[in-house]
């Protein structure tokens, strides 16, 4: 076998094995996050896919520690932050920002957009320790208009005097305030029509090269996902289910779910073929997860073994990771060097349950 | 072809008041509709889609709102009918659904006597037998057990089901015309390609002609025969689906096209952008209403261009007529 990439660097962030689960009544628990590992090396853009409830969200206020998870571990930058009190999250949370879709909700209305952007530079202490004075405040309000483009003017007035584009400006120039190291950016791009979609899109990829920024971007857009992602984990009912580069895991899936997720895309070309069938059934619940592979209601795939044998998150040849025990390879040989001949014929071997 | 026809828009305009003075939301709107065709109506939002649906409709009640032109359904001028020979037809001769289900249901009865009655107000027929309608419908728009289905409350149902539920409520009187506004926004897409591919089969199993209002150009492209673009209350293209897609006239639906990632393919570096955003119905300029963000502008378009031919399409935009089309947009081998 050909050796497994060997990651050099720590990762700015990491999970291990995180779990969330909340309690919907009756005694039921409804497990939003079932065992969520992965790293995020500094410098990346991990996109996070999946429709909606598989638990994005959740791992995103996991990552950042805007709600403590129920079980596993988040680590940021080699420091361990699952159980860290508040108090002593605070001086790391300048380092970690988020971004959210609904561009209105996370401004206050009566409030002019200068001391909306202001307010993290008021409330963390500069690197050096004390409180930033007023000009060093308004010289860094001046730089954040410049990096997110918009007139100076803005930072005199309110968030309902502009755009949805322009107001997700604002929320981007907050959150880059005191120069984070990781952005979480949940569906930012969601709400807005396609035409300014793509000024925001661009304006994130050139935020990344500038600021030498680390994203998880959560999306439910496969194609947002991969314009700006460098890897891709694609989530199925609170768990990973396929994780690897972003243009191998979307030009040539291996797990059925997410090959079902391109395919239902609606892409706007010009069709001279018919379409694939449809996916069937919905999403089930997280409350009652479906037993064995979560997925095999619904995949075309399934196979006797999928209904009591859950798989689990194995590395293939090529650096990805897949839960399926019949993965999707070969497709393009010559992207799989070194695949095993057992791989790209039949059926692969899973691991052990554990 | 007239009498392939099912309905006719011409010239359609909705003003609304604004802060004391009529605006003009929708202007000079024109399209037709064959029998068993799908057409989308697809714009950015604020484009004026749900405006000009609610207008078919006879739904728009501003008070001092203004409604003109012609929209004729089979034959029939809609504008200035009677309210209650248009809430006749309603229901019975053109259908709609929308995005929310929830609003098409009410929550304190089961989806299968909410469609039972829809279908007892238009027919004479007994509970027993408009139930039993109303399981096959259910099974036909793909609801597994139906019968078991049609007994549960709306908010017992997933949002696939409430839609095709809604779908039904829809069909249940075989209608010539649903119209169906942003039908599949709130879905995930992989139920989103099972409710277009239910709206694609309506016209072969109900005989039924769609009007598909959607932001998506992806959806449009999938599912619509021919399709209308709207751009700030203006029809900026319109044409056969498949030439609208591979060869835009307009340098709007150009642009917008562009400027949707591609799935596949090699990635472009930076997404090209539409610059600023699309202009709200008061402060529309007098000539072309995108001249503002077009790159193709100049002083002919400071007069409002009308619909010209271009290729298949009809295009609202100077160029055609100066005789410098757009070029043919490339598009990788492997979309086309
Ligand atoms: N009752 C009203 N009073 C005043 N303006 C209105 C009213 N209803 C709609 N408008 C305006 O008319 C324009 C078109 O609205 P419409 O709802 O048709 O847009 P749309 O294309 O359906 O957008 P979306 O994609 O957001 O649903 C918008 O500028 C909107 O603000
Ligand atoms: N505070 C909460 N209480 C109960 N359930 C929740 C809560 N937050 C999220 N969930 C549930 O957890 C699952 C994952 O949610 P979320 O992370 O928001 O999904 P996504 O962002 O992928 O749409 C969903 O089933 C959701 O309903
Ligand atoms: S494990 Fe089986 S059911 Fe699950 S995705 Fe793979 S083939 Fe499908
Ligand atoms: S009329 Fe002029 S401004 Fe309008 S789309 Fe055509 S070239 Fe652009
Ligand atoms: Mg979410
Ligand atoms: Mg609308």
């Amino acid at each position: 076998m050909t050796p497994l990439p060997v990651e050099t660097s720590s990762p700015l962030i990491e999970t291990h094995d995180l779990r969330m689960t909340y309690r919907v009544g009756r005694g039921r628990v409804l497990r939003a996050l079932d065992g969520v590992s992965l790293a995020v090396q500094a410098g990346e853009v991990l996109g996070l896919v999946g429709e909606s409830g598989c638990g994005k969200s959740t791992l995103g206020r996991c990552m950042l520690r805007l709600v403590r998870p129920s079980g596993g571990r988040v680590v940021f930058d080699g420091i361990d932050i699952t159980a860290m009190p508040e108090r002593r999250l605070r001086p790391l949370r300048q380092d970690m920002q988020m971004v959210f879709q609904d561009s209105y909700a996370a401004l206050n209305p009566r409030r002019p957009v200068g001391d909306l952007v202001a307010e993290p530079l008021r409330v963390h202490s500069a690197p050096g320790g004390g409180r930033r004075n007023g000009v060093e405040i308004a010289r860094r309000l001046v730089e954040l208009m410049d990096l997110v483009g918009l007139p100076q003017a803005a930072l005199a007035r309110y968030p309902h005097e502009f755009s949805g584009g322009q107001r997700q400006r604002i929320n981007i120039a907050r959150a880059l305030a005191l120069s984070p190291r990781l952005v979480v950016a949940d569906e930012p791009v969601a709400a807005l029509d396609v035409s300014i979609q793509a000024q925001i899109v661009n304006l994130f990829m050139d935020l990344r090269d500038r600021m030498g920024l680390t994203y998880v971007f959560v999306a439910h857009d496969l194609a947002v996902v991969r314009q700006i992602s460098t890897r891709v984990a694609v989530m199925y009912l609170g768990a990973i289910v396929e994780l690897g580069e972003a243009d191998a895991v979307l030009h040539h899936p291996a797990h059925p779910y997410t090959a079902a997720l391109i395919a239902a895309v609606p892409e706007p070309v010009a069709r001279t073929d018919g379409l694939p069938p449809p996916l069937r059934g919905d999403v089930p619940s997280p409350i009652a997860p479906p037993p064995g592979c979560r997925f095999h209601p619904r995949c075309p795939a399934m196979r006797d073994r999928c209904s009591v044998d859950p798989p689990v998150l194995r590395r293939l040849p090529d650096g990805r990771e897949v839960a399926c025990h019949y993965p999707v390879l070969g497709a393009e040989p010559d992207l799989m060097p070194g695949l095993p001949a057992f791989l790209a014929t039949g059926p692969a071997a899973g691991r052990p349950r554990h | 072809m007239e009498g392939d026809t099912l309905l006719a828009v011409r010239d359609l305009t909705v003003a609304l008041p604004i802060g004391g003075r009529l605006v003009p939301i929708v202007e000079s709107v024109s399209f037709t509709l064959g029998a068993r065709e799908i057409l989308g109506i697809v714009g950015e939002s604020g484009s004026g889609k749900s405006v000009t649906s609610l207008a078919i409709m006879g739904l728009i009640d501003v008070p001092g709102a203004r409604v003109s032109g012609s929209v004729r359904f089979r034959g029939r001028e809609l504008v200035g009918l009677a309210p209650r020979t248009y809430r006749a037809l309603r229901g019975r001769e053109i259908a709609m659904i929308f995005q929310d289900p929830m609003t098409a249901f009410t929550p304190v009865y089961t989806v299968g006597w909410q469609i039972d009655e829809q279908i007892r107000a238009h027919q004479k027929i007994s509970r027993k037998e408009a139930r039993s309608r109303t399981v096959r419908l259910l099974g036909d728009m793909g609801v597994p057990d139906p019968e078991q289905v049609a007994g549960r409350y709306p908010h017992q149902l997933s949002g696939g089901l409430r839609q095709r539920a809604m779908i039904a409520m829809a069909l249940s009187c075989n209608p010539a015309l649903l119209i169906a506004d942003e039908p599949t926004t709130a879905l995930d897409v992989t139920v989103q390609a099972q409710i277009l591919d239910l709206l694609r089969g309506l016209r072969r199993d109900y005989g039924s002609s769609v009007l598909l209002i959607t932001h998506d150009m992806g959806v449009v492209a999938e599912t619509c025969d021919r399709t209308l673009v709207l751009y700030s209350g203006l029809v900026a293209e319109r044409g056969p689906t498949g030439a609208l897609f591979a060869r835009p006239g307009h340098p709007y639906t150009a642009a917008l096209l562009d400027s949707i990632p591609p799935l596949h393919g090699p990635r472009p570096k930076r997404l090209p952008s539409i610059s600023g955003s699309p202009p709200t119905p008061d402060e529309r300029p007098a000539g072309c209403p995108f001249a503002l963000r077009c790159t193709h502008v100049h002083e002919a378009c400071a007069v409002r261009p009308p619909l010209v031919a271009c290729g298949e399409q009809d295009v609202a935009c100077v160029l055609p007529t100066e005789g410098r089309p757009l070029p043919p947009r490339f598009v990788p081998e492997f979309c086309a």
